[in-house]
C-alpha cells in the first residue's frame, strides 16, 4: 500500500518504453498526468471541503446544516457548482476588462502550483525542488497580486478598499510567516521539503517548535484570507471586498483558489510540523491525508468561533507581537542548536 | 506628482450591515473617516399620515410595524397614550400581562441586538446562539397573541386575549435557563479579546453630548446617566416592581453591549415579579364600541422602550378619528449621534457604531 501511487507510476513508464516511446515523452506524459489527477484531486477535494465546512459550521452553530441533497446533503456542493455555472457573467462596463477577467485565472493557477513542491507522501512529491520551501512561499505571496488585481479591475470602492487591505495584511504577515518556517529550516538543515520529512522521523518539529508551529498558524489564516482575518473580503463592511463584482463561475474561481489554498497551506503545516507522512500502521499518503484534514478543522473552526479582527489591530499586532516573537524564536532555536552540538547529542 | 484625496462611500441603503434600510454617506480618506452623513427615509411608510385615517383601534396593528423587533412596546406605548386621552382604567390582571409580554419584548430586541452585533463583527456563531434564544420568545408570542413577530396583542383597554395555559412553563422555564444564556453570551461574545477591542473605546459618547443631542435608552445609560422612564415616569404598574438600572461608564460600544446583556437580566427579574404577584380577573376593560373622545384633547405618553423614549403625542378632534399622532422614534433620535461618535474612527468601527446604537429603521423612518 505504502508505494502503490509510486509503482503505478513506475509501471506506466515502463509500459510507455516498452511500447516505443521514448523516455523524455513518457516522461512529459507522466508530468502531464500528475497535474491532471493533481487538479482532479483539488476540484474533488474542495467539493468534499464545501461540504465539510457546512456541517462543521452547523455543528458550531446547532444547526443541522445541508441535508437534503444526497445522503447528509453531500450532493449539496455538486447542486451549488451547476448553479454557479449557469450564472450569468457579469463584467462591470466601467470595469478594467482585462485585469477583470484575468485576476480569477491567476489566482486558481497560482494555487495549483503551490502543488509541485508539497510530498503527498513518501517520494510523493511533482517535483523534488531542493529550494521547496522558498518556492511554496514566493509563490503564496503572488495571491495578493491577483486579489489587488481584481479589486482594481473591479473599479468599484468596496472591491479596491478590500484588495488595498489584501496588499497591507500580506506585507505584515508574510514576514512572521516566513521567521516562523526558518526555525524548522535552521533543525532541519534543508529547504526541501522531503528532507525536512526525513528529519521528523525521531520527533515532530510541532514539540521542537511550538512557539514556530502556532505563529505559522496565525499567520497562515491570515494569509488565506480567512476569518478572523478575511480582510479583504469582509462581508459586513465591505459587501464582499475584492469579489464584490464578480458572478458566477468568475467568482466560483476565487472560492476554488481559497480552498485550493488553505489545502496547499495544511498540507505545509501537516509537513513542516507534524511530520509529514511519519506514523504507524497506515500509508504515508493515509497519513498526510488524516494530518491535513485535522489542520484544516482547526482553521475552520477558528473561522467559525471568533469575530473580525480590525485592520489597524491586525496590522499592529503582526509587527508588535509576531514578528518580535519569531525572531526570538529563531534565537532561542539558533542557541538550542548549539547547545545540542555543544553536549554532543 | 502623487496626492491623496479624501472620497465618499455609501454605507447602504444596500449594504449587509445597513440594518435594513440605512445610508450613511461616509467621506473617508482611506481607512479613516471624516465624516457621516445620515440619510434616512428608505423605509418611510407615512405611518403618521395613516393614523390620522383610521380609528383609534385601527392603528393599534400599525404600531406593531414600527420596531418590528420588540413589537409588543411601541403597541403598549399607543393604547397607553390612548387610554390616558380617554381615562380608562385597565384590569389589573391586563397590566400584568402587558408588563410580562412587553419585558419578554425588550429581551428579544436586546438578543437581536447582542446577534446583529456579533454578526456585524463577523462572528457568525453569535447571532445564531442569540437567535436560538429569540426563538423560545417568540414562541411564547405565538401562544399569546397567535403571531410571533408582529403580534398586535394590545388592545385598547386590555389585551386581545387571556395568557394561554401553556404560557407559563414556558415561560417559567424560560426564566430558568435565563442566567445559563447570559453566560453562554458572555463566554462566547464578551470574553472574546477580538470583539472587546473592536468595542472598547469605538464610538464615545459623553454624557453631555449624548443628552444634548437627546440620546435615550440604553445609549444614554451607556454613558453613566441612570435614567429609565419605568424610574423616573412609571407608566402602568412598573412602580410596583424591584429593577436595577444597569449604567456604564465610558459611553462607548462595549458599555452600550454590556447595558444591554445586563437589561436582559433585569427584564428576567420584572417577569418573575409579574408572574408572582399576577391576580386573576378580566383581562379586558368596558370600552365604548366607537371612541370618540372630546375635541382639542391632546395627550403625550411616553415609555421606556427597547431603544428609548417611546412616545406618543395624539390630538383629537372629536371624531372617531386623531387629528394627529406623533411618534417620538428613539432610533431617529439615537441615531443622529451615528456622525458625532463615528468622526474619527476606521471604517470598521461605523459597522461597531450602528450595531451598537440599535436603530429600527421601521421605527426611525416610521
Amino acid at each position: 500500500m505504502e508505494t502503490i501511487f509510486i509503482n503505478i507510476e513506475e509501471f506506466l513508464t515502463s509500459w510507455m518504453v516498452g511500447m516505443g516511446l521514448a523516455q523524455p515523452w513518457a516522461d512529459l506524459i507522466i508530468t502531464i498526468l500528475q497535474w491532471t489527477i493533481i487538479v482532479l484531486i483539488i476540484t474533488v477535494n474542495t467539493i468534499v471541503l464545501v461540504w465539510m465546512e457546512r456541517k462543521v459550521s452547523g455543528f458550531i452553530q446547532e444547526r443541522i446544516g445541508p441535508n437534503r441533497l444526497g445522503p447528509f446533503g453531500a450532493f449539496q456542493t455538486i447542486a451549488d457548482t451547476l448553479k454557479l455555472l449557469t450564472k450569468e457573467d457579469i463584467v462591470p462596463a466601467r470595469a478594467d476588462k482585462l485585469i477583470f477577467k484575468t485576476a480569477p485565472m491567476f489566482f486558481i493557477i497560482v494555487s495549483v502550483m503551490l502543488y509541485a513542491v508539497l510530498p503527498l507522501g513518501n517520494n510523493m512529491a511533482v517535483v523534488d525542488l531542493n529550494v521547496g520551501l522558498f518556492y511554496f512561499i514566493s509563490l503564496a505571496s503572488l495571491s495578493t497580486i491577483c486579489l489587488l488585481m481584481a479589486g482594481w479591475g473591479s473599479n468599484n470602492k468596496w472591491s479596491l478598499l478590500g484588495a488595498m487591505r489584501s496588499v497591507a495584511q500580506m506585507i505584515s504577515y508574510e514576514i512572521p510567516l516566513v521567521f516562523s518556517l526558518l526555525g524548522v529550516v535552521m533543525i532541519a538543515g534543508s529547504l526541501n521539503l522531503t528532507d525536512i520529512v526525513t528529519a521528523q522521523n525521531r520527533v515532530w518539529f510541532i514539540i521542537l517548535q511550538p512557539v514556530a508551529f502556532i505563529i505559522y498558524f496565525i499567520a497562515a489564516t491570515a494569509e488565506l484570507n480567512r476569518g478572523p482575518f478575511d480582510m479583504p473580503e469582509a462581508e459586513q463592511e465591505l459587501t464582499a471586498g475584492a469579489y464584490t463584482e464578480y458572478t458566477g463561475m468568475r467568482w466560483a474561481l476565487f472560492f476554488l483558489a481559497e480552498y485550493t489554498n488553505l489545502v496547499a497551506v495544511s498540507v505545509l503545516a501537516a509537513t513542516l510540523f507534524l511530520g509529514g507522512g511519519h506514523g504507524p500502521w497506515l500509508p504515508s499518503w493515509l497519513w498526510i491525508i488524516i494530518k491535513t484534514y485535522l489542520i484544516m478543522l482547526v482553521f475552520m473552526w477558528t473561522k467559525w468561533t471568533f469575530p473580525r479582527i480590525r485592520m489597524d489591530h491586525l496590522l499592529s499586532f503582526s509587527w508588535k507581537v509576531l514578528i518580535p516573537v519569531s525572531l526570538a524564536n529563531i534565537l532561542v532555536t539558533g542557541a538550542g542548536i548549539e547547545l545540542f552540538r555543544w553536549m554532543g547529542w | 506628482m502623487i496626492k491623496t484625496e479624501p472620497y465618499t462611500i455609501n454605507i447602504g441603503p444596500q449594504h449587509p450591515s445597513a440594518h435594513g434600510g440605512l445610508r450613511a454617506e461616509t467621506i473617508m480618506d482611506g481607512e479613516d473617516v471624516l465624516d457621516v452623513i445620515v440619510h434616512l427615509g428608505y423605509v418611510h411608510r407615512s405611518v403618521e399620515k395613516i393614523a390620522e385615517s383610521r380609528t383609534y383601534a385601527q392603528f393599534v396593528p400599525y404600531t406593531s410595524r414600527l420596531d418590528y423587533l420588540a413589537s409588543h412596546l411601541p403597541t403598549l406605548g399607543y393604547v397607553q397614550a390612548v387610554e390616558k386621552l380617554l381615562g380608562i382604567t385597565v384590569p389589573e390582571r391586563a397590566e400584568y400581562i402587558r408588563v410580562i409580554v412587553a419585558e419578554l419584548s425588550r429581551i428579544a430586541s436586546h438578543l437581536i441586538f447582542a446577534g446583529s452585533l456579533a454578526i456585524d463583527l463577523g462572528a457568525t456563531t453569535g447571532m445564531i446562539y442569540c437567535y436560538r434564544d429569540r426563538e423560545r420568545i417568540l414562541d411564547m408570542f405565538e401562544m399569546s397573541s397567535g403571531q410571533r413577530l408582529i403580534a398586535s396583542y394590545m388592545r385598547i383597554g386590555g389585551v386581545s386575549h387571556d395568557l394561554p395555559d401553556s404560557f407559563y412553563p414556558a415561560v417559567e422555564s424560560f426564566l430558568k435557563d435565563l442566567p445559563a444564556m447570559v453566560s453562554e453570551y458572555h463566554g462566547l461574545l464578551s470574553g472574546n479579546e477580538i470583539l472587546q477591542a473592536r468595542c472598547q473605546g469605538v464610538g464615545v459618547l459623553s454624557a453631555d453630548e449624548a443628552i444634548a443631542y437627546g440620546v435615550t435608552g440604553p445609549n444614554l445609560r451607556a454613558c453613566g446617566v441612570a435614567y429609565d422612564i419605568r424610574r423616573e415616569d412609571p407608566y402602568g404598574i412598573y412602580d410596583r416592581f424591584e429593577f436595577d438600572i444597569p449604567v456604564g461608564g465610558s459611553g462607548d460600544s462595549w458599555d452600550r453591549y454590556i447595558v444591554r446583556i445586563k437589561e436582559i437580566e433585569q427584564s428576567g427579574r420584572i417577569i418573575a415579579q409579574a408572574l408572582r404577584d399576577m391576580p386573576t380577573g378580566d383581562y379586558q376593560a368596558k370600552v365604548p364600541r366607537i371612541i370618540k373622545p372630546q375635541a382639542g384633547r391632546e395627550v403625550y405618553h411616553r415609555i421606556e422602550s427597547s431603544k428609548g423614549e417611546l412616545g406618543y403625542h395624539i390630538v383629537s378632534n372629536g371624531t372617531d378619528k386623531p387629528h394627529r399622532v406623533h411618534v417620538r422614534a428613539p432610533s431617529f433620535v439615537n441615531l443622529m449621534a451615528l456622525p458625532l461618535v463615528s468622526r474619527g474612527g476606521k471604517l470598521q468601527d461605523i459597522i461597531t457604531n450602528i450595531a451598537t446604537l440599535d436603530p429600527v429603521l421601521g421605527e426611525s423612518d416610521r
